[in-house]
């Protein structure tokens, strides 16, 4: 019988991420540094307030962004999380979770635009969205950690990576969706491609973009939560204390709170894509 | 065509092809060969074939076709919305296939004006801010733009509409917005895709008619898509037919009715009605015998009787039409022993213009068995048109179809007249 030698893929892998941990890792552990005090500054800044300022605050923005009915919920619902002793728990997740959308529609917006608008970066760039969506997320936590040690900041990378694909996929997918008889008309008046995606491609967009937007916080909310195992703080570090301890009551206690802080994040979102969905439309 | 019309644009040898290797189809369109088989043998789509016109400035110019006749590859060729595969397009006498993409751009801002068969407004703006779109591509003040918008507005009669947005207007409401947009930033030339296709016939029948008089007053060189004749034909101060990405016919409307160059174009038009585009002109009788104004009634009844008349035009000398003589009032003027037929005079039927259609002539001579005169612009008398010669007219003009459906129209439209 003839012995096939395994492929040294996992090698490869880890030669190839100490190349890169080799030359970089100083330039991001500077900003990892950086990012985490900043992240540890807005979560003290908020905790400066007295929860149930914050909370009313909260409320009276989500009413102005939603309806009566969110807002009431909101209400509700962050008291609750103050009265079980997670308020700066959540704060910290909500942070995080904030952060990593920042960025991935940040990076992801223009992709996006990229690949609606160039057929080449179409075919380059979405079988590589097929790709981190299907990879498993746990994976990307390995590799976050030499670059940015433990700690919220590898948390959002991979966060970051996690969530970015919807925010790139919708914003590809609104603009090619708009008809093809406006971008016509802006063609026959003589528009420039800026012009044409500035004027009409990107306005026509906005609610698909903000759906896409939509995915991408769930995504980093459920992803933040995961990456308590490499020392993000949060809501996930609790649960991930109740599984270390077995307590159940615990565990539950802390994932209501994110389910909560999910329905929040989600409800709001919604709400400002359908304002400007109910803008005009034929 | 009066010779001081100048060409706005001149096609030549138009052609387009659809796909990245046209080479093959051309040299098959170069031996004759027909869209249907180019597409068989290349699997290539044949847009428009050697297209040779030109636009006249200040004319309504129809293209006309049935669809996938290639009428709409055509028009957008014209602002290179297609980029031509062969052929020049020159627009007051410069080429602009060969433009780059910047000199292209200056051109679709300041020569070209379209309007689209579904509006194509952008549902995110204001129509304010859709009528200002090409003056803000073209990068034109926040005030002057907002003052062309408004009169662009006014023109089309959308003023105090201003604020609402697209989805608010009917379909009507809405392509006169696609209209003012295009008027907006005062172009050399209107390319009206089936700018009226998608709304309801009536409608339509009013559009056509504002779209008329509006070009009365802006005098822009329109090029007009449509695939319905008798749009083509109340529209077009000349008329393109197409079938097959190929031109069968260029010429004005009675000519392509009345001297078809085709068998196919014969087939079309076919289905008209022919009153819609008899004019007066064709049925009316040439003024022989008229009464001048400083007649006596005695000569005039003379003349009434040498040409077997109960009536005459009255004229002045250089025959400016006055009013009209019956018989009966000349031998009663005769009889009282007056001199002049000023007395006896009668306005008559209200003239019409030579260019006035069969169809509008049939009202106003239902009512009275008064001859309606025609006219020329300075007043003078051509002709009158009388029920019997316009029947006749009728008559002749389908005999020489002889085609079922216009027959039968016809006498629907003789026994409602007699």
């Amino acid at each position: 019988m003839i012995e096939i030698p395994r492929l040294p893929l996992a090698e490869w892998i880890d030669d190839g991420l100490d190349v890169l941990t080799g030359q970089f890792a100083g330039a991001t552990k500077v900003v990892s540094d950086l990012m985490e005090t900043g992240i540890e500054g807005t979560v003290d800044a908020l905790m400066w307030l007295p929860p149930g300022v914050t909370i009313v605050l909260a409320g009276l923005l989500v009413w102005r962004l939603t309806g009566i009915r969110t807002a009431l919920f909101a209400l509700a619902g962050l008291a609750l999380l103050w009265n079980l002793g997670l308020w700066e728990a959540t704060l910290q997740t909500l942070v995080m979770v904030l952060i990593a959308t920042l960025i991935a529609v940040s990076v992801g917006g223009p992709l996006g635009i990229l690949a609606a608008l160039s057929p080449s970066a179409y075919r380059i760039i979405f079988p590589v969205l097929d790709f981190m969506q299907t990879m498993p997320a746990f994976v990307y936590l390995i590799p976050a950690i030499p670059f940015f040690g433990l700690g919220p900041v590898a948390a959002i990378f991979s966060t970051v990576i996690f969530a970015m694909p919807p925010a790139i996929r919708l914003t590809t997918l609104g603009i090619r969706q708009v008809p093809a008889d406006l971008v016509e008309a802006a063609d026959a008046f003589g528009a420039t491609r800026r012009q044409k995606l500035w004027k009409v491609q990107l306005p026509l967009a906005v609610p698909t973009i903000m759906a896409g937007i939509n995915q991408t916080i769930m995504l980093a909310l459920s992803m933040v939560v995961i990456a308590a195992m490499i020392g993000a703080q949060g809501l996930g570090g609790e649960v991930w204390r109740a599984i270390q301890r077995n307590e159940a009551g615990m565990g539950f206690e802390a994932g209501i709170a994110v389910v909560i802080l999910a329905m929040l994040l989600d409800r709001i979102t919604q709400g400002i894509g359908r304002r400007g969905k109910d803008q005009p439309s034929t | 065509m009066p010779a001081e019309q100048s060409v706005k644009i001149a096609v030549r040898g138009l052609t387009k092809v659809f796909g990245d290797e046209p080479k093959d189809a051309l040299a098959l369109l170069r031996q004759g060969e027909t869209k249907q088989a180019i597409f068989e043998k290349t699997g290539l789509a044949v847009g428009v074939a050697d297209a040779d016109f030109d636009v006249i400035e200040g004319e309504i110019l129809v293209v006309m076709g049935l669809s996938g006749s290639g009428k709409s590859s055509l028009i957008r060729c014209l602002n290179r919305l297609n980029e031509p595969t062969a052929g020049q397009i020159l627009l007051d006498g410069r080429d602009i296939v060969p433009l780059g993409h910047r000199e292209l751009l200056e051109v679709r801002r300041s020569k070209y004006g379209m309007v689209f068969q579904h509006f194509a407004l952008f549902p995110h703006r204001s129509i304010r801010e859709n009528v200002e779109f090409g003056l803000e591509i073209q990068g034109c003040a926040v005030d002057e733009r907002a003052e062309k918008a408004l009169i662009a507005l006014k023109q089309v009669g959308l003023e105090g509409w201003e604020d609402a947005t697209p989805g608010q207007l009917s379909g009507g409401m809405q392509q006169r917005v696609g209209l003012a947009r295009a008027l907006a930033v005062d172009p050399d030339v209107l390319l009206m895709d089936e700018a009226f296709s998608a709304l309801d016939p009536l409608i339509r029948r009013d559009m056509q008619q504002e779209l008329v008089a509006l070009q009365s007053r802006v005098r822009k060189t329109i090029v007009f898509i449509t695939h319905d004749l008798d749009e083509a034909l109340f529209l077009g101060n000349r008329i393109v037919l197409m079938k097959d990405a190929r031109i069968e016919q260029v010429g004005t409307a009675e000519e392509i009715l009345s001297n078809p160059a085709t068998p196919y174009v014969e087939r079309f038009v076919a289905e008209v009605d022919k009153t819609k585009v008899l004019t007066a002109s064709a049925v009316m009788r040439r003024a022989r015998s008229v009464a001048f104004v400083n007649d006596g009634p005695r000569t005039v009844l003379r003349k009434m009787e040498d040409e077997d008349l109960s009536f005459l035009c009255v004229v002045e000398t250089d025959f400016r039409l006055r009013g009209i003589v019956r018989d009966d009032a000349a031998l009663d003027a005769v009889k009282r022993g007056e001199k002049s037929i000023t007395s006896i005079m009668e306005p008559g039927v209200q003239p019409v213009g030579p260019d006035t259609p069969v169809r509008d002539l049939f009202g106003l001579l239902a009512e009275t068995t008064m001859p309606a005169p025609v006219v020329d612009d300075a007043g003078r008398l051509l002709g009158v048109v009388v029920r019997a010669s316009l029947l006749q007219g009728l008559a002749e003009s389908i005999g020489s179809n002889g085609n079922a459906s216009t027959s039968d129209s016809a006498t629907e439209i003789v026994e409602t007249a007699a």
